[in-house]
């Protein structure tokens, strides 16, 4: 089979630039920034010809590379992508250059370290995206949690150190139990199809077969470790944490992609792989995302520091996510994986703006900022729209995510009750209250403090930064169906696994 | 004269061809013996013998390692039945001579430090090696007898070699004490194998096992056997001398008493199990092994937490090592032993190659050792630190370094033998142990330091340190190499 190598490239670039980062004398700041930039960029390059050339009518997994890589334990290295995947890979690769030019002026220490770091992040969260060996998928789960502690734990606020250690030992706590849980699939494999293997499109065929009183712990180990990424209630305690005390650039990346990780997880492994399993969980797991939705707004609700108010606007986001993703129609499935990208996008937004304030006055509590819309006008103005985004109003991103899931819900024949929905819809009033309110006191109003006239609006650069991301927001509120029809078959396929229907023949599907 | 002349051509010409074999299936070992006599010569009689007998065993140790790998086929059983050549016992032999040359490179600025300079160093560091490189490839008792003595004995005195440090003395009077204790149990162990197997072969203990192992006294002998090589690996209960010794001892002796001690003991612990791998027979000792693996990640993780010291910290991150691969022998088919031997490997190079770090940054006189030491180490020495983060990570199992595999692939094995509950044991300790490894990450990146970190010094240290590293690099991302090389020489 000839392989495409295209998704290869993909990887190799980063990691290829962050190793020759390290060659680049350190002093030479400007020229790392500007390298760090033009390396992500490629890459975005790469992933855009990949969107071109990806055929949206097929249903299998695409620009397939597969190497043997360790013979004995059946290991290759698999990789391709299908309409879900892409999604990710281009939120990815569109977030890290965005992120990376953001930092141009907040980063100001140990800049070569930092553009190392990112660069060995975005392969890490590529890798994840496009692996289709189990093994491959761990390696590339577990190395990424490296480069994320160091960005928190260096460049980080002052308690870096207790949020970059919680979240590396939670992280790798459920992780180290999907590994238990992959070992397991593996040794099973090997007794239905005779070798010991952790390749996802053979372990397809094995793990629905596998009986449900031992399926049910490899679910709940695959789902716990998701679970605690997501985060699901109640193992969002990390996140909080780790989203203030990070570094702008930090949180944009650790809100726009990690946390899309374990929903990606959910999607790709635990609903396909224990189908029986997800189905008779699917009530419980979507009370606890019900419960995230209204927790997580509640407690933004009383937050007085503007980026923890939006890092709990994550866990009630992300809820809606989970429930799509639990409610197993196509609707919903649609719905959780362009909420993903809304997501991505609007809260990377928002995590943008308060880095940018942050920048100008040092402090991120709501009281000290009041009536700034007459100071900084521009800014007021990318507030709103962002804001207007997270919250979901029609025309813009987060609408069309959030109507699709709780349409996908109503619906839904394995959730079977309206009360999700219900519930769940009260967390965009919940959204709106947090985030208006929020805005209110930021923005409107009278001029709080004297000290605020001197600041200063948004610079061309922020401006750069921002429209692209806006253009996005618009486009998919306004015109989703140019994202939607990439990852309708995709989503198709899963839920088909998931309720144990007949899947067309994935193999005959892959196309380079 | 000419008959006797022709007679002894005869001689020569019929018993040539035997030399010439035995000669190149004993050849790695023969270096090292060539190596120690020449260094004791040049140690008596010449008075440059501090710079000449440092590169002199690295020299020795190399060749050695290459003649190893270039000799992996030759596999045999030679001197009627008592050692074996070839095959995974080169690959032992690697281990431990790539282990001690990188012990030896960074000992030569470690000895420098201390100003107390002995040449036995280098003679015993070599013994020593050749001791455990009779352990590993023994076939006969009495060889994995003579080996553990030669191998202990070298330690012990290697422990104490600083004979200023009090605390050096301390670490040699304790090993020495409670290995004696543990070789007699050995003894013991041996003398019942002895009695009710009557041979000390171990191809014929492996062969009659399974009638063997029904004379309680054979199983009594087996038992006593493995307790004592239990002491030898560290493995709790029979853990108490390992943080006093490490911390004590000499800081890059601790490195290879660490690896290439605990590898040689674990090759006896392999080959005397070698009756139940095959899955022939029931694996007897398998809760033994268990319990004792299971005590030993925890407790080893857990007790690592508390420890200011970085070597008595290190010294507590063996005892848990030791439980994983433990695991291997419980678990007890072909995957697990290669399992245990690809984790050796790793294992030795991250731990020499810590200890390494650890000797460079050390104070005169035992100062530095403390966590504190470490704080800051990131601005001031920045290569250090990082190399020091890289093993750390390795340690702690993460990917994609050895470590990582290692651990992966035991794990395989011990769910492959229904002891899962076992390896979610050696989850439990490895997210533990993740805090203390990462605390000293935290400590070198993340915290300012008060003071400034003292002068950290050489450049061989480096050389080894980097080495080491390249090698885990290279085990972790390629791992496939030298397992195919393992699993082919076990069947």
């Amino acid at each position: 089979m000839e392989q495409s190598l295209l998704l290869t490239y993909l990887l190799l670039i980063p990691l290829a630039g962050s190793l020759l980062l390290l060659f680049v004398n350190k002093a030479n700041e400007t020229f790392i920034k500007w390298f760090g930039l033009i390396i992500s960029s490629a890459v975005f390059i790469v992933s855009m010809i990949i969107y071109y050339r990806f055929d949206y009518n097929l249903a299998g997994f695409q620009f397939i590379d597969n190497f043997i890589w360790i013979n004995k334990i059946n290991v290759s290295y698999h990789v391709g992508i299908d309409g879900i995947s892409l999604l990710l890979v281009l939120l990815t690769t569109f977030l890290t250059p965005v992120t990376l030019f953001s930092s141009w002026n907040s980063i100001k220490k140990k800049v070569k370290e930092f553009t190392f770091f990112m660069l060995l992040l975005e392969v890490g969260m590529l890798g994840v995206f496009v692996s289709l060996d189990l093994f491959l998928f761990y390696i590339f789960w577990e190395a990424m949690l490296i480069p994320m502690y160091f960005i928190i734990g260096i460049w980080g606020g002052d308690r870096r150190i207790y949020a970059s250690v919680k979240f590396f030992i939670y992280t790798m706590a459920g992780s180290l139990l999907m590994l238990i849980a992959i070992i397991w699939l593996g040794v099973y494999a090997a007794k239905f199809t005779g070798a010991f293997t952790t390749s996802l499109p053979d372990l397809y065929k094995v793990g629905p077969n596998i009986q449900y009183e031992i399926q049910k712990y490899m679910f709940l180990a695959f789902l716990v470790s998701f679970a605690i990424k997501v985060p699901l209630f109640p193992f969002h305690t990390w996140l909080p944490d780790a989203h203030v005390q990070a570094p702008t650039a930090g949180s944009v990346i650790l809100a726009g992609v990690l946390l899309k990780m374990g929903t990606y997880g959910i999607l790709r492994f635990c609903l396909p792989l224990f189908p029986q399993s997800a189905v008779i969980f699917a009530p419980y797991v979507s009370v606890l995302a019900v419960i995230g939705i209204i927790y997580g707004a509640l407690v933004a609700m009383v937050q007085t520091d503007m980026k923890k108010l939006v890092a709990y606007s994550s866990v009630s986001h992300l809820g809606f996510v989970v429930l799509g993703i639990f409610a197993m129609t196509t609707e919903a499935v649609q719905g959780s994986v362009i909420q993903m990208v809304n997501h991505g996008l609007s809260t990377g937004a928002l995590f943008l703006l308060v880095g940018m304030i942050y920048d100008r006055t040092h402090t991120r509590e709501i009281s000290s900022y009041g009536g700034i819309a007459k100071i900084i006008p521009l800014f007021s103005v990318a507030l709103m729209f962002a804001s207007l985004s997270s919250i979901g109003l029609p025309g813009l991103n987060g609408f069309i995510g959030e109507f699709l899931i709780l349409l996908g819900s109503f619906k839904s024949p394995v959730l079977n009750s309206w009360a999700f929905t219900i519930f769940a819809a009260s967390g965009v009033i919940f959204a709106a209250v947090y985030m208006l309110w929020m805005y209110q006191r930021v923005v409107f109003g009278p001029v709080t403090h004297p000290g605020l006239n001197s600041l200063k609006d948004l610079t061309k650069r922020e401006i750069l930064i921002l429209v692209p991301i806006f253009i996005f927001i618009l486009w998919i509120g306004v015109y989703p169906g140019t994202f939607l029809k990439l990852s309708e078959k995709s989503s198709n396929v899963v839920i088909r696994q998931a309720l144990g229907l007949s899947v067309p023949d994935l193999k005959s599907a892959a196309k380079q | 004269m000419a008959e006797s002349l022709t007679a002894v051509q005869k001689l020569s010409n019929k018993y040539s061809k035997t030399y010439m074999q035995d000669f190149i299936n004993i050849l790695p070992l023969s270096i090292i013996a060539s190596g120690i006599f020449i260094s004791v010569l040049i140690e008596m009689y010449s008075k440059y013998s501090e710079e000449i007998l440092p590169w002199f065993s690295i020299i020795m140790l190399i060749s050695s390692a290459v003649s190893s790998i270039a000799l992996i086929n030759n596999t045999q059983v030679i001197y009627n039945g008592t050692l074996a050549t070839g095959g995974n016992v080169y690959i032992f032999y690697f281990m431990f001579t790539m282990g001690a040359a990188l012990t030896v490179f960074s000992s030569i600025d470690y000895i420098k430090k201390y100003g107390s300079y002995f040449g036995e160093y280098y003679i015993l560091l070599l013994s020593s090696v050749l001791g455990m490189m009779l352990m590993a490839g023994a076939k006969d008792i009495f060889t994995i007898f003579m080996g553990l003595e030669l191998m202990s004995v070298c330690f012990y005195v290697l422990a104490g070699i600083n004979r200023k440090k009090s605390g050096a003395n301390e670490a040699s009077l304790k090993y020495f004490l409670l290995g004696a204790f543990a070789t007699g149990i050995i003894v013991y162990g041996i003398a019942l194998i002895f009695g009710t197997a009557q041979t000390t072969s171990i191809e014929i203990i492996v062969a009659n096992f399974g009638v063997l192992s029904h004379n309680i006294l054979f199983i009594a002998g087996m038992l006593l056997f493995i307790i004592g090589f239990s002491f030898k690996i560290a493995a709790f209960p029979f853990h108490m001398w390992a943080p006093d010794v490490y911390q004590g001892a000499s800081t890059a002796v601790a490195g290879l008493m660490s690896t290439g001690g605990k590898a040689a003991a674990f090759s006896v612990l392999i080959i005397i199990l070698s009756a139940v791998f095959p899955g022939n027979n029931v694996n007897v000792f398998r809760p033994y092994f268990a319990v004792i693996a299971a005590l030993s990640m925890i407790y080893g993780s857990i007790v690592a937490i508390s420890q200011t010291n970085i070597k008595r910290m290190l010294a507590y991150s063996s005892i848990a090592h030791a439980g994983y691969m433990c695991i291997g022998l419980a678990a007890g088919n072909y995957e697990s032993v290669a399992g245990i031997i690809f984790y050796l490997a790793a294992y030795t190079f991250m731990n020499v190659g810590v200890f390494a770090v650890v000797a460079m940054i050390e104070g005169e006189n035992d100062t530095n050792l403390e966590l504190s030491g470490y704080i800051g180490l990131s601005r001031k020495n920045p290569k250090l630190a990082a190399l020091m983060a890289l093993f750390m990570f390795s340690l702690s199992g993460l990917p994609p370094f050895a470590g990582f595999f290692g651990k992966y692939y035991i794990f395989i094995s011990a769910v492959e033998a229904n002891l899962t509950w076992l390896a979610i044991v050696g989850i439990a300790s490895s997210v533990i142990s993740v805090y203390f490894y990462l605390r000293v990450i935290v400590l070198m990146y993340f915290s300012e330091p008060e003071t400034e970190p003292a002068v950290v010094g050489g450049g061989y240290g480096v050389f080894s340190a980097v080495i080491a590293a390249l090698l885990i690099l290279v085990l972790g991302v390629f791992p496939g190499s030298l397992l195919s090389l393992i699993t082919a020489y076990l069947k």
